[in-house]
Formats: C-alpha cells, sequence, structure tokens
C-alpha cells in the first residue's frame, strides 16, 4: 500500500496513460489510496445529488454558495487557534471543524439578515458570502505573515486538491459524505412534505423550522466533507448542478433525487479518476466540468422539457398552423391558388391532402374532410365569441385565426350546445361578421 | 521658501500607499454605485458570479496572446463576462432553471474551466496566480516615486503609473458617467420596469447596460483587488445605505460615502495597525476592506435611526408601554362609570395581566393621567376625557362589528379590545349606545 500513489500517479506521467491504467482506474484496482480518493468523490458526489436536490427544491442553491466561502474563515481561525494551542494546527478534523462552525455561523447570519432587516435574501447571501471571505483572507494573510508555521496546506482549500489527499483524509470524507445520505434518506418523506407544501406540512405536525434548519446542516456537512478535494467555491457546483440538470428528465421528486444522486455520483467518479489519471487536472474542476456537461445535454435533450423538445414542439405546432390556414382556405374557395410555399406543399402532398405538388392543386377527400373540420371550428369559435364573449365583430377574425387550433372536441360539442340553444343561425351570424 | 525637496515620508506613502489605495476607493466607488441598482434589483449576486466568471476568459487571453498586457486581459476577461450574463440568461429562459440556480450552475462551470485552463498553463509554467484572481495583488501596486516636487507631475512620472491604476480611475469615469447620463432611466427601471416601458425607456436595455457596468467593474478591478472586493463593494455599501434610508437620490449618496469609507478604513487596518502592532508584513487589504463594509451593514442593522433593529425595538417597546396605558386608562374609566373613582391597585394587578405595572402607572402619572393615592388610583380630568375617548371607540367598534361585519356579540369585546388602540377613523359615524346598551361617550370636543 502506498499512500501517496495519487500523488505519484499526476506527478510522474505526463503523457496520456495507458488503456490499462485507465481500466485499472476506473475499476478500483490501482493502489489503495486513489481507490479511497475515488470512492470518497463518489459518495460525495451522491450526497451533494441528494442534499442539491432539496437545496434546489427550496430554492436554497445560492445559500450554499455563502455557506461554502463562509468556511475559509473557519478554517484559517481553527489553524491559527490550534497552532497557538500547540496541537497539530493541519490535522484535518480540526480544520474541519471550525469549517463547520463558521458555515453554521454563516447560515445562521444570513438568516437573521433576512428575519431583523428589510434586506432581500440575495443581499443576505452576497454580504455573508463576501464578508466572511474577506475575513478569510486577511486570516490567510495573518497566517503567512506570521510565517512560524507553513499556511501552504490551507490555500487547497479554496480551489481543492485531491493529489495530496491522504487515505485518512479520504475515509474522513467518506465517512461525512455517507453520514449526510443517511440522514437525508432517513427524512426525506419529511423534506418532500416541507418543499412542496408548507402550511400541509405543518399541519401533518411537521416542524418546517426544524426542516429547513437540517437541509441547512446537511448542506454544511457535505461541504465540509468536500473542501479537501473539491474546493470551497467549486463544491457549491456539486450542489447545485445534479439537481437542476435532473430537474429537466422528471416532475417526481423521487425520480429526481435519484437521477441527482446518479449524476452526482458519475462526477464524482468519473472527475476524481480522470484527476487521477491525467497531470494538472484539479479533481474538483473536472468533478464539475463532468456534471455540466451532463447538465448541457440534459437541457438540449431532455424529452420534455428539453431545449430541442420543446424546438420540435412549437415548430410541429407552427407547421400544423399553418397547414390547417391552407386547408380551410382551400376549402372555402377551391378555385384560388395557395400562397404556401414548395416546403409546405410538399408537406401536404406527403400527409394526403393534396393531389399534387402545384399551388393549383385540389384538396384530396382526407385534405376537405380537414379543411371542413376547421373550417367548421372557425366558424363556432366565431359564433361564440361574438354571441357570448362580447368581442365586436370586427375583432373576430383576429382572434379567431389565434386559437382555432387549439379547441378540443368537447369544447366543440358545448359550443354547438350553446348555440343551438340560444337559436342563432350559424351561417347568418357569421356572414354578419365578415361583411 | 519652501524645499522642493519632497520628505522621506511622504515620499514613501506616495510610493507605497497612493496607488493601492486610490485604486481600493476607485474600485469601491464605482461597485458602490452600481450596487445600488443591483440589490434593489435582487440580482446582488450577479456580480458574484461574473466575478468568478471572468477566470477562463483571463486565462485564454493569456494563452493565446501569451502576454501579460492589461488590454488583452482585460478583452478576455471582458467576453468572458458577457459571455456568462448571456448564458445565465439562456439557461433561465430556455431551461426555464430557478434564476439562482441559473447562476450557480453557469458561473461554478466556467470557474472550473478556468481552474483547469490555469493549471494546463502553469503546467507551461507560466506564472499566472489563481489566487490574486480571488484577493488581488493591491500591495503589488507600488510605484518609485520622484525626489522633487517640480517632477511629480512630470510625464515620465505619469507613465510610470501602473495600468491597473489607469483602469480603475477610467473605470470610475465611467460609472460616473453613465449613473448621471442614465440617472431617471436606471431608477424607474430598477423599481417599475412596466412603467419605464410605457416611459418609453427601453428597461431591457437598461438591465443589459447595467450587466454590462457589473461586468466591466469585475473585469477592470479583478487585477488589483479581486472578484471578494468586488462582491463585497457592489453589495455591502449599498445594503448599508438601505438600511438607512427609503429615499433612492440618498441612499445612492450615502452608498458611496460608506464605499470610499470602507476602503479607506480597511486599507489603514491592513496596511499600518499590523505594523503598530510589531507584525512583520501587513495583512491582505482586499480582504479587511470586506470586512470593514460588512461591519458597517452590522452597525447600521444595528443601530440605523429608520430600519435599525435599536430603534426598531424602541419603538416597539414605546408601543407597548402606551397601549398598557391606555388599558389602565380603560379600566379605571369602566370602574368611575360604575361610580367607583378609586380603584385599588391590588384589583387592578390582579384584573389586569400587566407586566409591569408600577412603571406604566409611574408613565401615567407623569403624563398627568391619573393620581396615585398610594395603594389607590385615580382618573385625572385630562385621564378621564382619554378614558372616555377610548371607550368611546371601543363601543363603536363592538357596534361596527356586529352590526356591520356580522360577529356574535359576545366574541366583539376581545377584537374590539384591540381595535382600540387604533387612532384611525371611527368605524361608525355615531351610536347612542353599543351592542350591549352601554352608553357611547361623545365625541372630544376639539378644544381638548
Amino acid at each position: 500500500m502506498n499512500p501517496t500513489l495519487a500523488q505519484s500517479l499526476t506527478q510522474t506521467h505526463d503523457e496520456i496513460p495507458s488503456l490499462r491504467e485507465i481500466l485499472d482506474t476506473l475499476t478500483l484496482q490501482s493502489g489503495f489510496n486513489t481507490n479511497a480518493v475515488i470512492i470518497a468523490a463518489t459518495l460525495l458526489g451522491i450526497a451533494a445529488g441528494i442534499i442539491g436536490a432539496f437545496a434546489l427544491l427550496r430554492k436554497r442553491s445560492l445559500t450554499a454558495d455563502a455557506l461554502s466561502h463562509a468556511t475559509l474563515p473557519g478554517i484559517t481561525a481553527a489553524f491559527l487557534i490550534a497552532s497557538a494551542l500547540g496541537f497539530n494546527a493541519r490535522s484535518l478534523p480540526i480544520l474541519l471543524l471550525g469549517a463547520t462552525i463558521s458555515g453554521i455561523l454563516g447560515v445562521t447570519l444570513i438568516h437573521a439578515i433576512l428575519s431583523h432587516t428589510r434586506l432581500r435574501e440575495d443581499a443576505a447571501i452576497g454580504i455573508v458570502l463576501s464578508v466572511f471571505f474577506g475575513i478569510g483572507v486577511v486570516l490567510l494573510s495573518v497566517i503567512q505573515s506570521t510565517a512560524t508555521s507553513s499556511a501552504a496546506g490551507l490555500n487547497h482549500f479554496i480551489y481543492g486538491q485531491t493529489a495530496a489527499m491522504l487515505t485518512n483524509d479520504a475515509i474522513i470524507m467518506g465517512t461525512i459524505a455517507f453520514v449526510s445520505i443517511s440522514i437525508a434518506l432517513l427524512v426525506m418523506k419529511e423534506i418532500t412534505i416541507v418543499c412542496f407544501n408548507e402550511s400541509f406540512a405543518k399541519v401533518t405536525g411537521i416542524h418546517t423550522g426544524f426542516i429547513d434548519a437540517l437541509i441547512l446542516a446537511l448542506i454544511v456537512l457535505v461541504t465540509v466533507s468536500g473542501l479537501q478535494a473539491v474546493g470551497l467555491i467549486l463544491i457549491v457546483a456539486m450542489l447545485i448542478i445534479p439537481p437542476a440538470a435532473a430537474r429537466f428528465w422528471t416532475d417526481r421528486v423521487r425520480v429526481l433525487v435519484l437521477l441527482s444522486a446518479l449524476i452526482g455520483a458519475i462526477s464524482g467518479f468519473f472527475g476524481s479518476s480522470v484527476s487521477a489519471l491525467l497531470p494538472r487536472k484539479p479533481a474538483g474542476a473536472v468533478i464539475v466540468l463532468c456534471a455540466g456537461s451532463i447538465f448541457i445535454l440534459s437541457m438540449l435533450l431532455a424529452p420534455k422539457r428539453g431545449v430541442v423538445a420543446q424546438i420540435v414542439r412549437q415548430s410541429t405546432l407552427r407547421v400544423r398552423i399553418a397547414i390547417d390556414h391552407i386547408l380551410e382556405s382551400k376549402y372555402e374557395h377551391p378555385e384560388q391558388h395557395t400562397k404556401a410555399d414548395l416546403t409546405l406543399r410538399v408537406m401536404l402532398r406527403a400527409l394526403g391532402f393534396t393531389s399534387s405538388l402545384s399551388a393549383s392543386s385540389t384538396l384530396t377527400k382526407r385534405g376537405l374532410e380537414r379543411g371542413r373540420r376547421v373550417h367548421r371550428n372557425h366558424m363556432l369559435w366565431e359564433q361564440y365569441l361574438i354571441s357570448f364573449a362580447d368581442i365586436a365583430p370586427s375583432h373576430v377574425d383576429w382572434s379567431v385565426d389565434l386559437v382555432e387550433h387549439v379547441l378540443d372536441d368537447q369544447l366543440i360539442q358545448r359550443l354547438e350546445r350553446e348555440i343551438r340553444e340560444s337559436g342563432l343561425h350559424l351561417d347568418h351570424a357569421s356572414q354578419e361578421a365578415r361583411s | 521658501m519652501i524645499s522642493n525637496q519632497i520628505p522621506d515620508l511622504i515620499r514613501e506613502l506616495i510610493s507605497f500607499d497612493l496607488f493601492p489605495l486610490t485604486s481600493a476607493i476607485c474600485v469601491a466607488l464605482s461597485c458602490g454605485l452600481i450596487g445600488n441598482h443591483l440589490v434593489l434589483r435582487k440580482q446582488s449576486m450577479m456580480g458574484d458570479a461574473i466575478s468568478h466568471a471572468v477566470l477562463p476568459g483571463l486565462v485564454a487571453a493569456f494563452l493565446l496572446s501569451s502576454s501579460r498586457s492589461p488590454v488583452v486581459m482585460f478583452l478576455g476577461a471582458g467576453a468572458s463576462a458577457l459571455i456568462t450574463v448571456a448564458l445565465i440568461e439562456l439557461v433561465k429562459r430556455l431551461g426555464r432553471v430557478e434564476p439562482g440556480a441559473a447562476m450557480g450552475v453557469v458561473f461554478s462551470v466556467m470557474f472550473a474551466l478556468g481552474v483547469l485552463m490555469l493549471e494546463q498553463a502553469s503546467a507551461d509554467h507560466v506564472d499566472l496566480d489563481a489566487d490574486c484572481v480571488l484577493y488581488g495583488q493591491l500591495e503589488t501596486l507600488f510605484f518609485v516615486a520622484p525626489n522633487q516636487w517640480d517632477q511629480l507631475l512630470s510625464i515620465e512620472t505619469l507613465r510610470a503609473i501602473p495600468t491597473q491604476v489607469t483602469t480603475l480611475i477610467g473605470l470610475t469615469v465611467l460609472v460616473l458617467i453613465f449613473k448621471l447620463a442614465l440617472h431617471k432611466e436606471l431608477r424607474i427601471a430598477s423599481f417599475d420596469p412596466g412603467l419605464a416601458t410605457t416611459q418609453g425607456i427601453h428597461a431591457g436595455l437598461i438591465t443589459v447596460l447595467l450587466m454590462v457596468m457589473t461586468a466591466a467593474c469585475a473585469v477592470a478591478s479583478f487585477e488589483a483587488v479581486g472578484s471578494i472586493l468586488v462582491i463585497a463593494m457592489l453589495i455591502c455599501p449599498a445594503a448599508t445605505a438601505r438600511l438607512c434610508t427609503d429615499r433612492l437620490s440618498t441612499q445612492i449618496k450615502l452608498s458611496a460615502v460608506f464605499a470610499v469609507s470602507s476602503a479607506f478604513i480597511g486599507y489603514l487596518l491592513a496596511s499600518f495597525v499590523p505594523e503598530m502592532l510589531g507584525m512583520p508584513s501587513s495583512l491582505n487589504a482586499a480582504g479587511m476592506m470586506s470586512t470593514v463594509s460588512g461591519a458597517m451593514v452590522a452597525i447600521a442593522a444595528a443601530a440605523s435611526p429608520s430600519h435599525g433593529l435599536i430603534a426598531k425595538s424602541r419603538r416597539q417597546r414605546s408601543l407597548r408601554r402606551s397601549i398598557a396605558i391606555e388599558d389602565l386608562i380603560g379600566t379605571l374609566y369602566r370602574a368611575s362609570e360604575m361610580g367607583i373613582t378609586r380603584s385599588p391597585t391590588t384589583t387592578i394587578e390582579l384584573t389586569m395581566h400587566i407586566k409591569d405595572l408600577n412603571q406604566v402607572i409611574q408613565a401615567a402619572e407623569r403624563q398627568d393621567l391619573i393620581i396615585n393615592h398610594g395603594s389607590q388610583l385615580e382618573l385625572t380630568k385630562t385621564g378621564l376625557a382619554t378614558g372616555a375617548q377610548l371607550l368611546r371607540r371601543h363601543r363603536l367598534w363592538e357596534g361596527y362589528l356586529v352590526d356591520e361585519a356580522g360577529i356574535r356579540l359576545d366574541n366583539v369585546h376581545d377584537i374590539a379590545e384591540q381595535l382600540e388602540h387604533l387612532s384611525t377613523q371611527e368605524p361608525v359615524p355615531d351610536l347612542q349606545t353599543d351592542p350591549q346598551g352601554k352608553p357611547v361617550p361623545p365625541r372630544m370636543p376639539p378644544t381638548l
């Protein structure tokens, strides 16, 4: 067992690693320390994914950002205090304890600013973020100026560095991540209810304040556990990106949490593996870019909320409307040439609505049937607007052409019935409107 | 005759402190002014997002041009900042992602990209310090001041001014022009984009311009002071000012004062205090300035005369006290209606649940409402008049609640007990008796 294998890996290989090394790393066969780091990063990904999903649902994404920045003064203060008291100031548990305390302090301050002053959430988050980080930077320069002990290790907490992680560090990180996953899963039902319906949660006897505090505490835990590997600036990305990406794929909270955990796990696993295999690839950055790629793919390709799907839906609707317009005018005035361009004429032909591609082409039986239907809907809707909705007849065509394509059969039947009951004649009123 | 020789102390100040301080004040002033609108629009975190996201642009510009020329860096960072703003908008609109999350996704991915590129750059033995992006190198902005006064304004000396400083002075001028030229438009668009549009102001354009200015602040400042001070100055002075006033023009002026003074005080604390304490080197100035600006928020939150916690709790206490006095007067008046002019203090103590009864009695005495006969209390003439008006309001409210609001008679007393303290208009014009048949005292003559 070589405790600094990860480090040596990153330093000896300047070229692309062999397939063998890649496989070894990905299948967890490349040394105990590397494995420990990869497993811990994966666990961290899962924890951040799950807890980030709740943070997203509670609209707390940027609170996590403030919180992670707020850990810096804790780390530096812990370092200063520990070295003043004669402890080993670089001991990870001491530094993480400091980080936890100042993280909690930061969250509490945000809460206090929100409930006691007129400042809004964005300002509260920004104030805590910048001021805490500022204090941290000052303390960092205090450490550097006293120069009794090297503060070099503390910089890693800002940008993160897995290469310098020892097995014990990885075990600490993995354990905290595992504990927070367990807590999150235990109270998942309560958190879900609070996220969706606060008043219902109160009625069912759930203490919403407690659940909120618990979510924040879990965010603190995840942040603290990821500090060393990912760094305090990028750890927030692990909490925000996986749930935001997962949100594109589902509307169900259980699926969201599961997907988010999965995306977090994939990013954590691949990010730390790549970082171990290739030189100068900081794990935090690679993990975040990995998650970012999944986010971009999800945003583009997700079936319902994805951008591509939205564009397809919109253009389909546009084409359908255009086709309906042509069919209706052809139905009303069969002798006129259509103004449709070639693409639309090809579509009309392909759908079997016209008999040929020419602009003077007549409608097929299918086309006639559809044109009649659209025309009928048009008339009905027009009629309804005139007689029931107090729309000036001069405005009717304008509003009708926009909505006739969205009418469903049930509404049409209701309209027909209402018009029949009111004793109006279809043709008469519509001619009046057109003249 | 004044000697042409510059004294050593002043020369030292000019060499080491003038430019860091000037840069810091420029950053503070421009960010502080722009920040007012970000805070009002609830977009404070935009500064955070942009200032993190300039990193990949910086590194890219650096790698492409392989020079540290400020112009190239400025262009790279600026491009990166604008791309970030556009991407955030895109993710928000196309992906329908919650604004905070959209911001977080975009800036963290950009920053990760920057960190990765930076590592690659450092592989090629390139000196680009990631830490400086975060907390700046204000201390490195020294220049060698000349010995003579008349050389101080010579062209050679002016040329030796670090470019970061001239950039920042340029930024401040730009921000001031922007604010003065678009003051009205910015104000309307920040409060009511809809109204702005009806007034013929392109609210969207104003938003874009504001984002561009925010980006300019972040980009121009990164090298001198780092992103942390940019974020602090965009938010803290404006937030402090917001806690002190309700008027935008006052808020803007105050925020400028707060921004400049936190830069100044922060600089003093970082560079001179450690020296006095005997520490070997000075502290990080940008960090200290952020800390000071945060302290200002804290002081304003506690002690602002209009919105501070202390003022608020004092107002609440005095309101609570005056309600307690009114309750006491009401009780004594009811007794006097039944012919009891002097009520024993112990009875009052047992029937009314007033925590600090003695102090309330003393306060009422000071206001000449009651006479304290030791163990008995008696209303004065003013006290009787006040009590009558209180009971009038109470009984009119009871009448209103029963007649107009349809609340049952046995439920109205507790509600009226609270409403009687409202000094607003009376609920119904006139009633002779309340629903229980008790007389409503007449309206107080205006002379009293």
